[in-house]
């Protein structure tokens, strides 16, 4: 071994394919709002192809966390390795461009636009045509029929020419999710997917988030724990910033600390 | 919770409007045709010289919009490209004793050069910090004119900017002819506007003013395009400077200060934003109410432009030519269900 300081790259070999290899891994992860720590030492490794949640109770980091790794907060310390480049420094518009796609936990989209110009906008975006001002924007429809593939992937294709403001609260979180995928992610970043759906809803985005896992990383946040146990093949749980536990969902399930945790966060008992 | 993007503080304003009316493709060939009458008939019924300010100041408000209406951002400090062109042009058509419209290109080239480090600057903020430093910039520019007397003529201007026209000088009394001479340039920045919003470009920024945080999830380097359209919105304001510059043979301190900016911004909410019709409509009104106080005598033209202002706002939340194009969606839509047998 050379005493290079840059990341080890294998030269002439592929990495071993398929599972096990890290795409997403976090050094010591911090991140302090005027010396309240969101985020506190943060070890986190997602393997590719795998499915990751992220649990743990309000306030626990999990969407500033999120907000790291996708660069919209800057970490006061540690790394973000994607696929062992270091990204932490970069701008959101750059780690999207490098694979790595997010939904937002708060419903976040062109209320006035319709659906499938949403998509296309997402789908426009790495061939620059987006700079081009002087053409028509009917350059946009190129990307129409992808679009409505993936309005159908997400159960939506039949109101593509809606406005996204007047779309139920549950087909918001399928055009988010629509919007993520979009561009074909090697990570994908999902922010409560489910919340405030209703069940029907929940089971559908479950069924979804199987079917375009494959060949793809996806770390998910949920409170909902029937979405954790069918979907995560690991867990972490984060609580104060700091990660609590981790493993598999029966393992984390019965974790002492785990149980204590929600338990104190839930007031499901009588004081 | 995730509320904590950076990037959420927009204009309210410009939050609020609809992306862009969508009238009937018909409707919208029609009222074309008949702007486009309305344009080629004005100087013969109104003095010239006023045709000539509607038209200036019609296209200062279209590149206020394209920012405004458009992106969701408030310049406040516009009065530096339409002045810097003013001054440019005056000093080129001076100098030089090109052609005008030659003369109005340099201006114009000149007010883009000075907008992209103004607009590298301001669009790192957002809301009314964006306003706060293109208006900054606008201010440190006026200074910098009062004191480079040489060049701009200080507190007395530009003068006797020469409206030559391919071999032929228009003098004063010319202002007729003007006119159609301009018009040219009025119509070149207004279609620049108009192809810039209505291309995918346009619709980037549409995202970005409706939300920027989703879009530069989608991968958009929402700085990067904010720059590219305040130097194209810089340039429409610099035609229209060059223009107004020409028109009144000379460019004054006037052209830079920040009530020229405010001005501006008034026409352009006053007519409604995020149509690129509304500016030229508000302009219409501002300067032909100017123009009648003015000729009546009145010296509280400000305070009258302002109460104008200040009802038409409150009556018409979207603007005249907003409520205007919703008006007119009533009505056609009132017929269509009459002709279907609706109640
Ligand atoms: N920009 C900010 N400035 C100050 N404090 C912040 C900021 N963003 C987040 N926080 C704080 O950091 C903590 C973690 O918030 P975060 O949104 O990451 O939690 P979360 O795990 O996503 O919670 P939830 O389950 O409610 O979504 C909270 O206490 C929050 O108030
Ligand atoms: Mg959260």
């Amino acid at each position: 071994m050379s005493a290079s300081p840059t990341t080890t790259e294998p030269l002439s070999q592929p990495p071993e394919s398929g599972t096990g290899t890290a795409i997403l891994r976090t050094v010591d992860l911090t991140k302090d709002f005027r010396g309240f720590t969101a985020v506190n030492s943060v070890n986190l490794e997602v393997a590719d192809n795998t499915i990751h949640a992220l649990v743990g109770p309000n306030g626990a980091g999990k969407t500033t966390l999120f907000n790291l790794l996708t660069g919209f907060l800057q970490p006061t310390s540690g790394q973000i390795l994607l696929r062992g480049d270091d990204i932490a420094g970069k701008q959101p518009e750059q780690i999207a461009h490098m694979g790595v796609a997010r939904s937002f936990q708060i419903t976040s989209l062109f209320d006035e636009m319709t659906l499938v110009e949403h998509l296309e906008l997402a789908l426009a975006s790495p061939t620059g045509l987006g700079y081009k001002f002087w053409s028509s924007r009917k350059r946009l429809g190129a990307f129409r029929e992808r679009s409505m593939e993936l309005l159908s992937e997400v159960g939506l294709a039949d109101r593509s020419g809606q406005r996204a403001g007047s779309l139920a609260y549950g087909q918001k979180r399928a055009l988010e999710i629509a919007l993520a995928l979009a561009n074909n992610p090697s990570l994908l970043l999902l922010d409560e997917p489910t919340a405030g759906m209703g069940i029907e809803d929940v089971d559908r985005t479950i069924e979804l988030v199987k079917k375009v896992s494959p060949g793809r990383a996806v770390v998910f946040v949920d409170h909902n724990m029937h979405v954790v146990g069918s979907l995560a093949d690991s867990v972490t749980v984060l609580q104060s910033g700091e990660v609590l536990a981790e493993g598999t969902y029966d393992q984390v399930r019965n974790d002492e600390r785990v149980i204590t945790a929600y338990l104190g966060e839930t007031g499901d008992t009588h004081e | 919770m995730s509320a904590q993007l950076t990037d959420t503080v927009r204009v309210e304003t410009a939050a609020s409007a609809a992306p862009e009316r969508r009238l009937n493709p018909f409707v919208r060939a029609a009222l074309l045709v008949v702007a486009l009458l309305v344009v080629l008939a004005l100087p013969w019924y109104i003095y010239p010289p006023v045709a000539m300010d509607i038209l200036a100041w019609g296209l200062f408000a279209i590149s206020v919009d394209l920012l405004l209406g458009f992106t969701g951002l408030l310049s406040f400090g516009h009065a530096a490209f339409w002045g810097m062109s003013a001054y440019t042009t005056g000093y080129i058509a001076t100098q030089v004793g090109v052609p005008f419209p030659v003369a109005i290109l340099g201006g114009t080239l000149a007010a883009m050069l000075i907008a992209i480090p103004t607009g590298y600057l301001a669009v790192r903020r957002t809301g009314i910090y964006f306003a706060m430093v293109t208006l900054a910039f606008a201010q440190m520019l006026y200074f910098i004119a009062n004191q480079a007397s040489d060049i701009t003529g200080g507190e007395n201007g530009l003068q006797g900017i020469p409206k030559t026209f391919f071999g032929i000088e228009l003098v004063e009394t010319d202002s007729f002819y003007f006119y159609y001479a301009a018009l040219p340039i009025i119509l070149l920045g207004a279609f620049i506007a108009w192809r810039t919003v209505s291309s995918p470009f346009g619709r980037v920024l549409l995202a970005i003013r409706d939300n920027p945080a989703r879009a530069r999830a989608l991968g958009y380097d929402v700085e990067r395009y904010k720059i590219m359209v305040f130097v194209i919105s810089a340039g429409i304001a610099g035609l229209a400077g060059g223009v107004f510059s020409v028109s009144h043979g000379f460019a004054s301190l006037q052209e830079l200060v920040w009530t020229t900016s405010g001005k501006v911004v008034l026409m352009t909410v006053l007519g409604g934003i995020g149509t690129l019709w509304g500016g030229p409509l508000g302009a219409a009104v501002v300067v032909l109410l100017e123009d009648q106080l003015a000729s009546s005598g009145f010296n509280g033209i400000g305070i009258i432009t302002g109460a104008i202002f200040i009802i038409i706002v409150l009556l018409f939340r979207k603007g005249i030519w907003g409520t205007a194009a919703d008006f007119i969606e009533r009505i056609r839509s009132g017929m269509a269900s009459r002709g279907r047998g609706d109640a």
